[in-house]
């Protein structure tokens, strides 16, 4: 390739911690990679997996999901339902042949600007290394016949 | 399915900031304009500009001009974060008119400008930032503020100084007080103290005076010996139950003689306001100038609750005040408002085994050090080694035990340098010995504390600037003999030493309540992974925590010292007194709601609301939400199977969209 | 005109059971009889293709259509019968949702060959493939070529009204009938374009008579591992993974009456856009765990998640298909 893979992903921050924390590496002029677009929820308990799948489908190469620590969740414990979807809807993209690891949570308080910066560095590079996923693409891409698979006929 | 039902797109006037060059430096905004005039045109952007300053009042002229001129229904600010200028531009629509949740906020600079260097990239990213903004904002719904009014009661958790400093505040302002404290008396730990920094004030004739205030205040209902053990409500109306336990003495009859405490036959160590320096009888008072003066029993120690014999109290109460049948009492009070100052515990010595706490007979901690040097404490203010009577020759004193040490707690715990001269100065004014300071840094930066470090090193404290390694008792030679070393670096010396001294004290870190995780839950406000409350800015909002209604102050959010403390206190009181007089507290509309021909009733969503905010109504079969109790954090919207919920400001509509919009370029190339 | 109202029904890439369940409807068959003219309903009339091509467009007042979309031919009958019918109704899950058809989403369509055509299970002895176009001595015959994926019609083309079920209940078709003859008497509206009919408002849930609690789900189990199961209690509340919460109602919640779960035939329920998804965070929301290692245990029990959740809707989710699935396009 003469060009290297971007990914575009798109990452779920809450309101109370992570989205804090985003704040914080921009209030910090901490630099990090510009392929993360980021959603506020008001708490990653929000966060619903269909939101997960349809920016996946719609093009995304991955999917961040940033919440507060276990424990120190603004509305006490709706993190850990988060926690909880994730688990399985990680299990769903690979039975969809999706690679999971497409899709990472990230827990993040509010004073860890630095942290959240390299947790987006680091999964930015897990996703180039994947390879982009262009759901959109493939969907688009369909309607057209497909050659039958070539496979020998015995005499 | 496109969610448009209107028929036509509405009309959406896009500003993008430059805030100064903050944004424009980054950011081409000229572009990200152009762009959005002619590329989001399609979506039903009318106007797009750009400006210097948007939050300024002639930024903001140019939105207000454009809603009541061109007739603006959604308006999107491509500016800092939210958490910023929300608030500005909301502000700014509602006066042209138009419902300010119909104004969204797109951050291009913490989240683009601040953070990216490359321009072309972060333009492209800002455009995509912006897309999802236009997107998301026509999915929005107007929404209308809920008014809540206020119970002009108030509820303070924790009767250390922070407690007491808040309840006198509130009180005196001619508003009502609950105060709740766990032990038999108010006074927390401050009133365990000797002599307190910089002034060397008494800590007992500084505290007392206000505890007396307290317990006196006709505005103050104290409930002590009592614990809290239900929250329920939100900011404004709160339900708290409370668990009186029982005293076993009858506070109608008692006059706080003190007859039934000289009586008791029985002693036990008084490990809590003692420090385990010294015994109480089983019925008692925790200190002389307790608050309220009624005594309490200790059950399990008591020998009639054992055995079933002695009541020596009960029969020399000259006032048959004595009740060995009093059960424990739940009360349920309405309050408007919570302030939470639980104190801190200090940390346990004995993990630290190479300093000997526990192990060899000398090394105190500064806590027992307090006790020992207070004149009412169990030596009379004698400083002596754990025989009770012989003076030490040598002290160290050892700063940061457990504190700044990845091994306990990271963090420093910002009395202890102060505490430790403190105790230099002490210890050569009663006893002349002479006295070693083990330090790591000198922290001594309020008003008056550098003065004091000055004044105990003129008076002739050794100070030693070194990690200590270990206090041992194994003498290397004849003049360690009978005497702990401390074998400590001094590293501005250079070279290792070993002092042999007779007493040892360990400046012990501050630590959270060890129940704090439960108190944080009771109360709904969030705790660190330390257990330190959080508040809602470290900065600007040091005694607000992000749960309305609820403050907290004291020691309870970081170590501190008494000024601080009181200031907190102060400062909490001032918030709940600002509500109060308002009379009413407007609450933002994101709240969750249940469309009931759509729900099913599978109760899926009844176990996920940590605010009890989710009915079942077994006659209909279907949930309900109660919007006064639902704090909007769109956890049973996500879970409802039926999709029969809806969040208000958060909805599904809206968040496809701005996925929907953000990665509108990708979709364009396909 | 004395004329009778044209009737068709089309099956596509189904099983048949849809055609059985609206002849379950029982004499009301003979009501659709004397209403209507049958043009086209190649189970039980031999009409061709060509009559159809001969109708006037739009002259087929209700068509309904049951079956996915896997080949050219599905996909040619579907634009043709689209032109030619005023109403078109995507009948059943397969024509709605994409039903068990749909499932080969799941797989490259080279591997499908292969398993239906050369598994050891298979009497084919000349290892015989089908092709496309074959040369026999009377010319050529061609047979349709499979699309790249399966589609539900509503994918390829315009759809009226969706009638969910893997089939529809029969009284619910019997509803529907007796609401075209309503409207055809002047007597009742059309739901508006688009419109979900012959099925609830709600979830199998609302339908079902178990009773259920606030939920928390230590294990999930297969229904034999806990038989026998409570028959009053939800079968959820007892770990069995029943899809009833996610799935419309209108069939009475006929299976979990039986004892059965609901496997989710009925499709996602009004205004959700991925069925799956909605299974997904209903079942892992009430799952009572919270540390990682204790709640991958308890999802162990579903081992096939992308089955339980997307057995009958994978070609109408947001993903419509697995990604094996595209492999053959070069993507």
């Amino acid at each position: 390739m003469s060009e290297t893979f971007e990914p575009v992903i798109i990452g779920f921050t809450c309101n109370w911690c992570s989205y804090r924390a985003a704040d914080l590496a921009g209030t910090a002029r901490m630099k990090y990679a510009p392929n993360v677009r980021l959603i506020r929820l008001m708490c990653s308990g929000r966060l619903d997996p269909t939101f997960v799948m349809k920016a996946l489908a719609s093009g995304a190469d991955g999917v961040l999901i940033t919440g507060c620590h276990p424990g120190e969740c603004h509305y006490i414990e709706q993190n850990y339902k988060a926690l909880r979807r994730y688990l399985l809807l990680r299990r769903v993209l690979k039975g969809m042949g999706i690679e999971p690891e497409r899709v990472k949570l990230v827990w993040a308080s509010a004073a860890e600007g630095m942290k959240l910066a390299q947790e987006i560095n680091t999964f930015v590079e897990e996703i180039r290394a994947l390879g982009p996923l262009g759901w959109n693409r493939k969907l688009a891409g369909n309607g057209h016949k497909v050659e039958e698979p070539a496979l020998e006929v015995a005499a | 399915m496109s969610a448009e039902s209107k028929s036509s797109k509405p009309k959406v006037g896009v500003y993008i900031c430059h805030c100064g060059t903050n944004i424009s430096h980054t950011v081409d905004v000229e572009q990200v304009r152009e762009w959005a005039e002619k590329t989001l045109g399609a979506e039903g952007v009318v106007i797009a500009r750009d400006y210097k300053f948007m939050c300024s009042s002639l930024g903001q002229e140019l939105i207000e001009k454009d809603i009541k001129e061109l007739g603006l229904e959604r308006v999107v600010v491509a500016a800092c974060s939210p958490h910023l200028h929300e608030m500005t531009f909301r502000g700014a629509s509602k006066r042209s008119g138009l419902n300010p949740y119909l104004t969204e906020l797109a951050s291009i600079r913490e989240q683009v400008s601040w953070v990216h260097t490359d321009k072309a990239v972060a333009t492209e990213k800002a455009k995509a930032v912006v897309a999802g903004a236009v997107r998301r904002v026509i999915q929005n719904e107007p929404l209308e503020e809920i008014r809540v009014p206020i119970h002009p009661d108030t509820l303070v958790v924790g009767g250390g100084i922070a407690g007491i400093q808040a309840a006198l505040e509130i009180a005196n302002a001619g508003f009502k007080v609950y105060l709740v404290e766990r032990e038999p008396s108010i006074g927390g730990h401050m009133a365990q103290f000797d002599k307190t920094f910089p002034t060397l004030d008494c800590a007992a004739c500084i505290l007392t005076p206000r505890m007396f205030e307290a317990g006196n205040h006709p505005n103050i209902e104290l409930l002590t010996w009592s614990e809290v053990t239900h929250v329920a409500g939100y900011v404004g109306n709160f339900t708290v139950t409370i668990k009186k336990k029982p005293r076993y003495v009858n506070t109608d009859l008692c006059t706080g003689c003190g007859i039934c405490v000289e009586k008791c036959p029985k002693k036990v160590v008084d490990d809590v306001y003692e420090a385990g320096l010294g015994y109480r009888k089983v019925v008692y008072t925790p200190f002389a100038q307790a608050v309220p003066k009624y005594p309490v029993i200790d059950a399990p120690n008591c020998t009639y609750f054992q055995k079933g014999t002695c009541k020596a109290c009960e029969k020399f109460c000259p006032t048959n005040a004595i009740d060995f049948t009093q059960k424990e009492e739940y009360v349920t009070i309405q309050v408007g408002n919570i302030i939470l100052a639980t104190g801190y515990d200090l940390f346990d010595a004995r993990r630290v085994s190479n300093y000997g706490y526990g192990r060899l007979a000398n090394v105190f901690t500064s806590i027992e050090f307090e006790r020992m040097s207070n004149a009412a404490g169990p030596t009379g203010g004698n400083i002596v080694l754990r025989d009770g009577k012989t003076q030490p020759k040598t002290v160290g004193i050892i700063h940061c035990v457990g504190s700044r040490d990845k091994n306990y707690n990271n963090y420093c715990s910002s009395i202890c340098c102060m505490q430790s001269l403190k105790f230099a100065h002490l210890v050569r004014e009663r006893t002349g010995a002479t006295v070693y300071e083990f330090y790591i840094d000198m922290r001594t930066p309020m008003k008056a504390y550098d003065e004091f470090y000055q004044r105990v090193l003129e008076e002739g404290t050794l100070f030693v600037r070194g990690k200590v390694a270990q206090v041992t008792n194994a003498a290397r030679n004849e003049r360690e003999e009978g005497k702990l070393i401390i074998q400590v670096e001094d590293t501005l010396a250079g070279k290792q030493r070993r002092i042999p001294v007779d007493m040892v004290i360990l400046s012990i870190g501050m630590e959270p309540r060890h129940d704090a995780k439960e108190t944080s839950h009771l109360f709904g406000v969030g705790c660190s992974s330390d257990g330190w409350f959080i508040e809602k800015h470290p900065k600007l909002d040091p005694v607000s925590t992000m749960t309305e209604g609820v403050m907290i102050a004291g020691c309870a959010t970081g170590p501190k010292d008494i000024p601080a403390s009181v200031a907190q206190g102060a400062a909490a009181a001032a918030r709940v007194l600002n509500k109060i007089m308002q009379k009413e507290v407007v609450l933002e509309p994101i709240k969750a709601s249940i469309n009931e021909a759509q729900c099913s009733g599978c109760r899926i969503c009844n176990g996920l609301c940590p605010f009890n905010a989710i009915l079942f109504h077994e006659d209909r079969m279907v949930s309900e939400i109660n919007p006064a109790l639902c704090q909007g954090c769109g956890t049973c919207v996500a879970a409802c199977p039926a999709g029969a919920i809806s969040g208000t400001g958060f909805s599904n509509e809206q968040i496809l969209a701005q996925i929907d919009g953000l990665l509108m370029d990708v979709n364009l190339a396909v | 005109m004395s004329e009778k109202p044209k009737f068709a029904m089309y099956w596509s890439g189904s099983c048949g059971g849809c055609e059985i369940a609206v002849l379950n409807i029982g004499e009301k068959i003979l009501e659709v009889d004397a209403r209507f003219e049958v043009a086209f309903w190649p189970v039980a009339v031999d009409a061709k293709v060509k009559d159809v091509e001969a109708l006037p467009d739009g002259d087929i007042l209700l068509t309904l259509w049951n079956g996915s979309i896997r080949n050219e031919e599905n996909e040619h009958m579907a634009h043709l019968l689209r032109r030619k019918s005023k109403l078109l109704v995507a009948f059943g899950s397969c024509a709605t949702e994409g039903c068990i058809p749909g499932l080969a989403n799941l797989a490259p369509l080279g591997e499908i060959f292969e398993t239906v055509y050369h598994t050891i299970s298979t009497d084919n002895p000349q290892g015989i493939h089908p092709q496309p176009v074959t040369q026999v001595p009377e010319g050529e015959i061609t047979i349709p070529a499979l699309k790249d994926r399966v589609y539900t019609l509503s994918q390829v083309v315009d759809v009226d009204y969706y009638m969910p079920g893997c089939p529809p209940e029969s009284h619910q078709i019997a509803a529907v009938l007796d609401l075209v003859f309503q409207v055809l008497e002047g007597k009742a509206q059309l739901p508006p374009k688009g419109s979900v009919i012959g099925a609830g408002g709600s979830t199998v849930c609302d339908e079902c008579p178990r009773a259920r609690n606030v939920k928390t789900i230590k294990a999930f189990r297969r229904i034999q591992e806990v038989a026998p199961a409570d028959p009053a209690l939800c079968l959820l509340e007892q770990g069995i993974p029943c899809n009833g919460p996610a799935t419309r109602s209108g069939c009475d919640a006929r299976c979990p009456r039986a004892g059965a779960q609901c496997i989710g035939c009925y499709g996602p329920a009004e205004g959700v856009i991925d069925y799956g998804a909605r299974l997904m965070t209903a079942f892992a929301s009430v799952i009572d765990a919270t540390e990682p290692e204790e709640i991958e245990r308890i999802l162990d029990g579903i081992p096939d998640p992308a089955g339980q959740f997307y057995r009958f809707n994978l070609a109408d989710s947001l993903f419509k298909a697995g990604a094996p699935a595209f492999k053959h396009n070069g993507h």
